[in-house]
């Protein structure tokens, strides 16, 4: 039987592409804007495309921010994706009037230094040695703004963009990337493959 | 560091992969869904659908087609052709699409880039952008530019950008006339590409690397920029024209139109651009995308294999 996992709401447009990703990754894709079927999702998806204050608008005004916040406190398994990666620290320089979930410290930045911007493409992706599910390789990117650290106690990934920058972070049943794990190939697969069997 | 992206494109008309010389004499090349799977399985680092449909019949299939080739990708999949509307763009994201591009609509509504961008995010928004050599520079007029200071001119960390192998920054980006360039005469980079649209049928006088700014400005998130003169010649990409947009915006540049071999993509990626399309080179078989990428490792090129 498929596992069940639930795709949190953020008015993002890629949708059809995670569902794709989870579906290959022998997982079934649930939409509900239901506050409580999110709580009590098994799995749940924060996806994100698109910008850090009109997603937390939607976040605020549907009431599933304060969800995902408590399924991250709680460690429920939950998979955050580019945007909504960002999403859990406390504030973006794209949207700085707008706070954030701030489930983590931190402050998210523009890419700096000389290079293009929105960053596209595939990158190399270093887990440090705490990492249990993110692993080495090529993932795709397509993000303009990012976090260069995470606080202790989080497991990281890292790649390079004029500078370090955090790639993806997990911890007990969070899994927070940067990149796109439904558009990073088999790598991508593999990783949502492994995040389900360890939540499991 | 990023890796440089080689991307494969199929030209869609009424559900099948077709292939024509500078827009025209269209022949069959197959079926999107087995062409984009068999992409990925080579190593394509994300393939463009462009829809060269004539009718709303075709248009409506082009969404069935993005839905099904949705299914069997795990690669990001960018669309475009024929998209006029917010409409137009929501219902190939919903069908699966990561990235639209616009051309025609674009050119005739620059403010159709900000919407895009402020409804679904740059990440989402492309321009594509072609451009055909004009060789008589009076006949471009300057339209008045709305840039917004995103006129960054050197972009020194550019994917797979290694500078032992690419020269100095400033030899590969936006030098006019450097040793590849084709008519070994000097002449001013700046102003010699106007802007077609309705898929090459119209010359619209407008400057194209201005065009290229202003669109950056305005909200697209990268540009897919295909030399008119060059689709399906097999000739090498215009590289004078990478050079001059690709230092002109710090958006990443697609190039696009006329790849044959390895080194008219290396060539491309020395010029300045950050992802290579072609269709011809793959479609014909003549070489595997994982053939293109060796090769282009073999000679210092960060590529995903």
């Amino acid at each position: 039987m498929s596992r069940e996992v639930w795709i949190i709401p953020t008015g993002t447009a890629n949708v059809a592409s995670i569902v794709a990703g989870l579906s290959r990754a022998g997982a079934r894709a649930c939409l509900s804007e239901n506050p409580r079927e999110i709580e009590a999702a098994p799995f749940a998806v924060l996806p994100g495309v698109g910008a850090f204050g009109a997603a937390m608008e939607r976040l605020g005004s549907n009431g599933l921010g304060a969800v995902v916040v408590s399924r991250i406190r709680s460690g429920a398994p939950t998979l955050c994706v580019c945007l909504g990666l960002q999403l859990l620290f406390e504030a973006s320089e794209e949207s700085p009037a707008v706070r954030g979930l701030g489930v983590v410290q931190g402050t998210v930045g523009r890419f700096s230094g000389n290079v293009r911007v929105p960053q596209f493409g595939w990158n190399k992706v270093e887990p440090d040695s705490e990492c249990r599910l993110i692993a080495p390789g090529h993932a795709y990117f397509a993000n303009s703004y990012r976090v260069t650290s995470v606080p202790g106690g989080f497991a990281a990934a890292f790649a390079d963009h004029g500078g370090r920058f955090v790639a993806a972070f997990e911890r007990g049943g969070l899994l927070a990337c940067q990149f796109h794990p439904e558009l990073s190939g088999e790598l991508g697969i593999a990783l949502i493959r492994r995040w389900i069997d360890a939540c499991g | 560091m990023l890796a440089v992206r080689i991307i494969p494109c199929l030209d869609i008309r009424d559900g099948r992969v077709v292939k024509g010389v500078r827009f025209q004499s269209l022949r069959d090349a197959g079926s999107p869904e087995e062409c984009a799977e068999r992409y990925e399985a080579q190593g394509a680092d994300e393939i463009v659908l462009l829809d060269v449909s004539a009718t709303p019949e075709g248009r409506r299939t082009a969404v069935e087609t993005v839905c099904r080739v949705r299914a069997r990708l795990s690669i990001p999949l960018t669309v475009g052709g024929g998209v006029r509307t917010i409409d137009d763009a929501a219902a190939l994201l919903d069908a699966g699409a990561d990235k639209v591009g616009v051309n025609t609509a674009a050119v005739e509504d620059p403010s159709l880039l900000t919407r895009l961008a402020d409804r679904f995010g740059r990440q989402c928004t492309v321009l594509a952008l072609d451009a055909a050599r004009n060789l008589e520079p009076s006949a471009i007029s300057h339209q008045p530019s709305a840039e917004i200071g995103n006129h960054r001119s050197e972009i020194t960390d550019r994917p797979g950008y290694k500078g032992a192998f690419f020269g100095p920054a400033s030899e590969a980006l936006g030098t006019p006339d450097s040793a590849q360039a084709t008519s070994g005469k000097q002449h001013s980079v700046l102003g010699r590409w106007e802007v077609v649209t309705l898929s090459g049928k119209k010359r619209t006088g407008i400057d194209a690397v201005q065009w290229a700014k202003d669109a950056a400005a305005a909200g697209a998130g990268e540009i897919l920029l295909t030399s008119w003169d060059r689709d399906g010649t097999r000739s090498g990409y215009d590289l004078d024209l990478i050079r001059a947009v690709s230092s002109a915006v710090q958006v990443p540049i697609i190039a696009s139109g006329g790849a044959n071999t390895p080194d008219h993509l290396f060539e491309a990626l020395v010029a300045g651009a950050d992802a290579v399309l072609a269709a011809s080179i793959f479609h014909d078989s003549d070489l595997t995308v994982g053939d293109v990428k060796r090769a282009l490792a073999a000679r210092g090129v960060e590529v995903r294999l």
